[in-house]
């Protein structure tokens, strides 16, 4: 039996790792990448081989994607296209259209395709939000007090939306949705890698978030499984256990600043708008109340657990940073 | 250069002058303090640095215990030495002296860490919350406590609450309302057996006579006490005054023998946790009398 995978944002690290390691899969016979953007050349800007992985220019947000699905008799789609920050060109507006309307429109093309029976959709454990009133660990089930209310989050809360009514309204269809702690480790480029990599870590004063990360070979593993094996439903997928904020600048070896909430807020949309780092609302609340979740669903399913903690993705992260705590190296 | 005699020269290395098994005291705290610079040191999923609570924060409630407040405890046996249980105690003298002070009994004289069930105030403001959650402490809700006992933790409750905490002096030793019993429930689906607890000395610490009431909730705090010395003494009215405390460890009530889907049985809950609240009521009148005058009749 033929089967052919399709996976979006190819040209984002996480993506193009996926799309590598499923064209290296033998029992799979096709891998299309799609993006809107071509993948970073190999030799300059530090891409990654995709192997045999075709690659599709398509914008997600037109139909474009559902003549892509239809052409090449799609098994499995890996959805893995939510961007987390807006780009300095589009801002917010693309960015949500870009997340939302492009995964109405790719579920669409899925709803009407007589050959895909499996879809994986990667979304966060921001939809859980930050807050004081909640538990100390989300579980999957877990209704938070107070959900997102604007930025990626909103949209991931969106996204997930319109993927249990797809999961409803296709019920042959295997559908996999993967909330993702912050992604960590060598190659990542998020808002929270680059972070880290400041001079001096902005904190808000009096607080100490917990914080968890999953590294990025992990989240591949999970990824690659999600879309080799049926494994239906909604699973946390981050590191064990969790750092919190000092001892995360303390181990980067870099002083960290505490401001006043409202100081932080302002401080960080005048960064944001030199373009240097971007501060939402919604990292402010994860800068003050922090976020765990539990991960024994996803455990119990794969009869598999991440191979790095939380620590230790960051140590890693670190490492490849040549970031180090003061006074050397652990030992 | 000549060949040093061998049986002369080598010494086993325990046996070196300088070699001692424990290391040097300034050596374990240089140690210390570069784990806690590089930030090598682990915490839990709810945020509890063992570390830093033992060796910093009780570190410095330990003199309040032992010489301010001379706590002795009772019937120490009746907490587990492993495993989940639900601790549940009174609560009051105005400022929740009394968890802290809970907490170094079970710690030094059970070796057990508490995890406390705050309430939501508390994870709301900056600085209280993330101390809070560092020394063991977590949100009262019922999925933190049902993971808490899961994971086999001494979990500790005030089901009284800011009721029990900032009840006026003339109200003393009398147990307030119960809550909703939602430690009872997650105690009989976790198994855990419940230890009722009394606590004697903190109401004297801050004899409460009045409440500002506008005060407080323009502030937003449940209450604003007059004492005799606060506010009249400013800052220095904060200094609780030196009660004699007794803490009395309740013969535990076993919740095994439930099903745990008696838990939705609201009739049930309740009941129990009447039964837990009358225990306690009659631990607290015993060990009051037991303890005599609060403070020693001056000479």
């Amino acid at each position: 039996m033929t089967h052919t995978v399709l996976v979006t944002g190819v040209s984002r690290h996480i993506g193009a790792r996926v799309a590598s390691v499923l064209a290296a899969d033998p029992d799979i016979s096709r891998v299309i990448g799609v993006d809107t953007v071509p993948p970073p050349s190999l030799t300059r800007d530090g891409g990654i081989s995709l192997g045999r992985t075709e690659f599709v220019r398509v914008d997600l947000r037109s139909p474009d994607i559902a003549q892509v699905i239809a052409a090449a008799d799609i098994g499995t789609v890996v959805h893995m296209s939510l961007v987390s920050a807006p780009s300095r060109s589009g801002g917010r507006a693309a960015m949500k259209e870009h997340n939302v309307i492009g995964t109405m429109q790719l579920l669409g093309a899925c709803q009407r395709s007589a050959t895909v029976r499996r879809v994986v959709v990667r979304s966060t454990t921001a939809v859980y939000g930050s807050s004081p009133r909640d538990p100390a660990v989300f579980t999957e089930d877990l209704e938070p007090h107070d959900g997102p209310s604007h930025g990626y989050a909103k949209d991931a809360v969106e996204v997930e939306g319109y993927v249990r009514g797809f999961a409803r309204r296709r019920p042959d269809v295997t559908v996999s949705m993967l909330r993702f702690a912050n992604f960590m480790g060598p190659g990542v480029d998020s808002p929270l890698t680059r972070y880290f990599t400041q001079p001096v870590l902005p904190t808000v004063l009096g607080f100490d978030p917990r914080l968890q990360f999953v590294h990025e070979d992990d989240a591949v593993e999970v990824l690659r499984r999600m879309a080799t094996e049926d494994h239906p439903g909604t699973f946390n997928v981050a590191g064990v256990g969790v750092l919190l904020l000092s001892q995360c600048t303390r181990r980067a070896g870099r002083p960290s600043l505490p401001l006043p909430a409202p100081a932080f807020t302002t401080l960080g949309s005048a960064a944001r708008g030199l373009g240097l780092v971007e501060y939402s609302p919604e990292q402010l609340r994860l800068m003050s109340h922090g976020r765990a979740v539990d991960t024994s669903r996803l455990e119990n399913e794969l009869g598999w657990r991440p191979k790095f903690t939380t620590a230790a993705a960051f140590d890693d992260f670190l490492r490849s940073r040549r970031l180090q705590p003061f006074g050397g190296g652990r030992s | 250069m000549s060949v040093p005699d061998e049986d002369a020269r080598v010494i086993p290395i325990s046996a070196a002058p300088s070699y001692t098994d424990e290391p040097e005291p300034l050596a374990k705290f240089l140690a210390f303090l570069r784990r806690r610079i590089g930030g090598d040191y682990d915490v839990d999923e709810f945020g509890y640095d063992a570390e830093l609570t033992d060796k910093v924060v009780l570190e410095l409630i330990r003199p309040l215990y032992h010489h301010w407040f001379r706590v002795e405890t009772a019937e120490l046996k009746n907490i587990p030495d492993e495993g989940g249980a639900l601790v549940v105690a009174n609560h009051s003298g105005t400022l929740p002296l009394d968890a802290l002070m809970l907490q170094v009994a079970l710690h030094d004289e059970a070796g057990r860490a508490l995890r406390l069930l705050g309430a939501d105030l508390v994870y709301q403001l900056p600085l209280l919350s993330h101390l809070s959650r560092k020394t063991g402490h977590t949100l009262a809700c019922r999925e933190d406590a049902d993971r808490l006992l899961r994971k086999g933790e001494l979990v500790g409750v005030f089901p009284e609450g800011f009721k029990g905490v900032g009840k006026p002096f003339s109200e003393r030793y009398k147990l307030q309302r119960f809550g909703r019993g939602g430690f009872v429930a997650s105690a009989i689906r976790a198994g855990a057996p419940i230890v009722p607890t009394a606590i004697v000395g903190a109401e004297e610490i801050y004899p409460k006579l009045g409440d500002l009431k506008f005060l407080a909730r323009l502030l937003g705090l449940p209450y604003l006490p007059i004492t005799p010395f606060f506010p009249l003494l400013g800052p220095l009215g904060l200094v609780p005054l030196p009660s004699k405390w007794m803490i009395e460890f309740g013969e535990p009530i076993r919740t095994d023998d439930y099903d745990p889907s008696a838990a939705d049985d609201p009739m049930l809950v309740f009941n129990l946790t009447d039964h837990v609240r009358e225990v306690i009521q009659q631990l607290l009148n015993e060990l009051r009398l037991r303890r005599g005058p609060a403070f020693p009749p001056l000479l």
